[in-house]
């Protein structure tokens, strides 16, 4: 551990991301308008992960917390690619990108 | 650095970005069977090559190849081959799926197989969204139909929320034990004893993530939508590989590094099988398309197949593995007869377009009839013997209460199957439907003579399986 997070303690970074996680499932579940703020609560969950990896990586002194955070924001951003593309055709399909507008399929 | 374990992939790695170069030069109208034959060859001799593989921990501990591995990974191989046949036969000239398509089932197989021998909570999400990613892509590839990219979103969104929050489990398992390997976590949790919230949160959060994408009540919402939207070859693919990918890893992690926590999370997975199996059957009664009856047939078949897990014993890894080889058989096969159902080259999926099928073609209802048989249970099809060890373990196991809502809920099932089958019999035609193409008919007929004869390769899986449980148990 270095000295500067032994004087903080790993909590506080618990808290925080604890906090970012919360805002991130509540952004998905009780957002009912546009579905790129999803996206954005989507980003926000797994940059939570990311903090717990990087504050438990200098925690435990083991570089592999690190190494998992590089794969992460990568997939992150492979995700974000992918998430935007398929909004792209649906938003073509349908011309609007509301939450409440999807739902042609339902019972 | 030993690389041998995940020769196999990386082979199956390569190949398949070759296939999509040589996919890229070819013909844009054309070049949908040529990119599905290199597909289907490219998982072939893959799958050959997982058989001929060496046992061993390669690549720094990140990867594990096993028994356990090489049966799932057959299972995963032989799922994406023959969605790989069926799409060949859905897709008539001109083509309303793009080359890609095939390339993506590859790629998505590849993660499947990743997550099949993961040795390190990293392989464990790298592979998983290897494999989701190219299924959210192959969800809306139609991208002129509404339905399919409101299929693809809803994955896409319900999807992510899953890998995150199997991500910040992983990273509260990895706080606690300070590794992500597989063995040292095992050693660390064995030698503390102790059990802080924290990880047990973080197991739970796991365990969410997997239930997610095997679609297991109550994480199985988006299923029926997605099943309904996604072109029907996808769905097919998507009932498969990526069904035993996430099995493997459920029973590598719940007997592996948690296997002495199954006190703890044996409850868990009593309730989230209970629940699958008796929603599958009680939410399927009132559907009319058959793909949205399909989704819930399969959120039942992944609750009884969850039913062996939940016994948390040898025997009972070894009925899920048997119960999802028998699922791999008769769910290509009904899906093959699905991709069939076309009428004046127009899609029909509605369970009414079946009526009349017994007279005007009564080979494709006696496979559809023979598979639906084999989904209830009846002996001697393969459905049977998966159900039939799956319940000895969890009778065994002395899980009572999960017998019973095993056996009322395929009580339920039989009827909803029983009444595609009355359908195609005893109701009058409605117009027959376009000669199904070679490929469809050669994955029905070999699948439902492989439901009917399953009893005759019975010994030889059912030894595998025994081999592959035991190479995690010991």
């Amino acid at each position: 551990m270095t000295p500067a997070l032994e004087q903080i303690g790993q909590v506080p970074f618990l808290i925080v991301s604890a906090v970012l996680l919360v805002l991130g499932v509540f952004g998905i579940f009780l957002n009912r308008k546009n579905i790129i703020i999803i996206m954005m609560s989507m980003e926000l969950i797994l940059l939570s992960a990311n903090l717990n990896f990087v504050v438990f990586s200098a925690v435990h002194g083991d570089l592999s917390g690190q190494v998992m955070t590089l794969f992460v924001l990568t997939i992150a951003a492979a995700e974000a690619a992918i998430g935007l593309a398929i909004l792209t055709v649906y938003f073509r399909n349908r011309g609007s990108i509301q939450v409440e507008d999807v739902t042609m399929m339902k019972g | 650095m030993n690389w041998m374990p995940a020769f196999p992939e990386l082979v199956l790695a390569i190949c398949g970005l070759i296939i999509l170069v040589v996919g890229a030069f070819l013909k844009k109208t054309e070049s949908f069977v040529p990119v599905s034959a290199l597909t289907i060859a490219a998982l072939v001799g893959t799958a050959f090559l997982v058989c001929g593989s060496a046992d061993g921990v390669g690549l720094g501990h990140l990867f594990i190849n096993d028994n356990f591995a090489r049966f799932l990974k057959l299972l995963i191989l032989t799922g994406g081959i023959l969605a790989t046949v069926v799409a060949m036969g859905y897709v008539r000239e001109g083509g309303d799926l793009p080359f890609e398509t095939p390339v993506l089932m590859l790629f998505s197989t590849l993660g499947a197989m990743l997550m099949a021998s993961s040795g390190n909570l990293i392989t464990l999400f790298v592979g998983l969204e290897l494999s989701s990613l190219s299924i959210y892509i192959l969800c809306a590839i139609e991208r002129e139909r509404l339905k399919a990219a409101e299929a693809g979103l809803k994955y896409f969104i319900l999807g992510s929320l899953a890998s995150g929050l199997l991500l910040y489990g992983i990273s509260l398992v990895y706080g606690y034990a300070g590794t992500m390997e597989y063995p040292a976590l095992t050693s660390i949790l064995m030698a503390s004893g102790l059990l802080p919230v924290g990880l047990v949160i973080g197991i739970v959060f796991i365990i969410v993530g997997l239930a997610f994408k095997l679609s297991a009540v109550p994480f199985h919402m988006w299923t029926p939508d997605v099943y309904q939207g996604a072109p029907t070859p996808v769905t097919a693919f998507m009932a498969g590989a990526p069904k035993f990918a996430a099995f493997a890893l459920l029973i590598r992690i719940m007997a592996g590094p948690f296997g002495m926590l199954a006190p703890r999370w044996q409850l868990l997975l009593v309730v989230i099988s209970a629940l699958s199996m008796l929603f599958g059957s009680l939410a399927a009664i009132p559907q009319t398309d058959i793909k949205r009856l399909m989704a819930y047939s399969s959120i039942g078949h992944m609750g009884y197949a969850m039913m062996g897990l939940a016994s948390a014993s040898g025997a009972g890894i070894r009925g899920t593995l048997v119960y999802l080889s028998a699922y791999l058989v008769m769910n290509a096969g009904v899906f093959a007869g699905i991709a069939a159902m076309r009428r004046q080259g127009h899609e029909v999926t509605k369970i009414r377009d079946l009526a009349g099928l017994g007279q005007t073609n009564p080979a494709m209802a006696l496979t559809m009839t023979v598979f639906m048989f084999s989904m209830i249970g009846v002996p001697p099809m393969a459905g049977f013997f998966g159900k039939f060890m799956v319940f000895a373990a969890a009778w065994n196991a002395g899980l009572t209460g999960l017998l019973i809502v095993g056996g009322v809920s395929a009580l339920i099932g039989a009827y909803y199957y029983l009444r595609v089958v009355k359908i195609m019999y005893f109701d009058a035609p409605e117009g027959s439907f376009d000669r199904p193409a070679p490929s469809l008919t050669f994955v029905s007929a070999s699948m439902g003579v492989a439901t009917v004869l399953y009893v005759v390769g019975l010994g030889v899986i059912t030894s595998a399986a025994d081999a592959a449980a035991s190479a995690l148990i010991g």
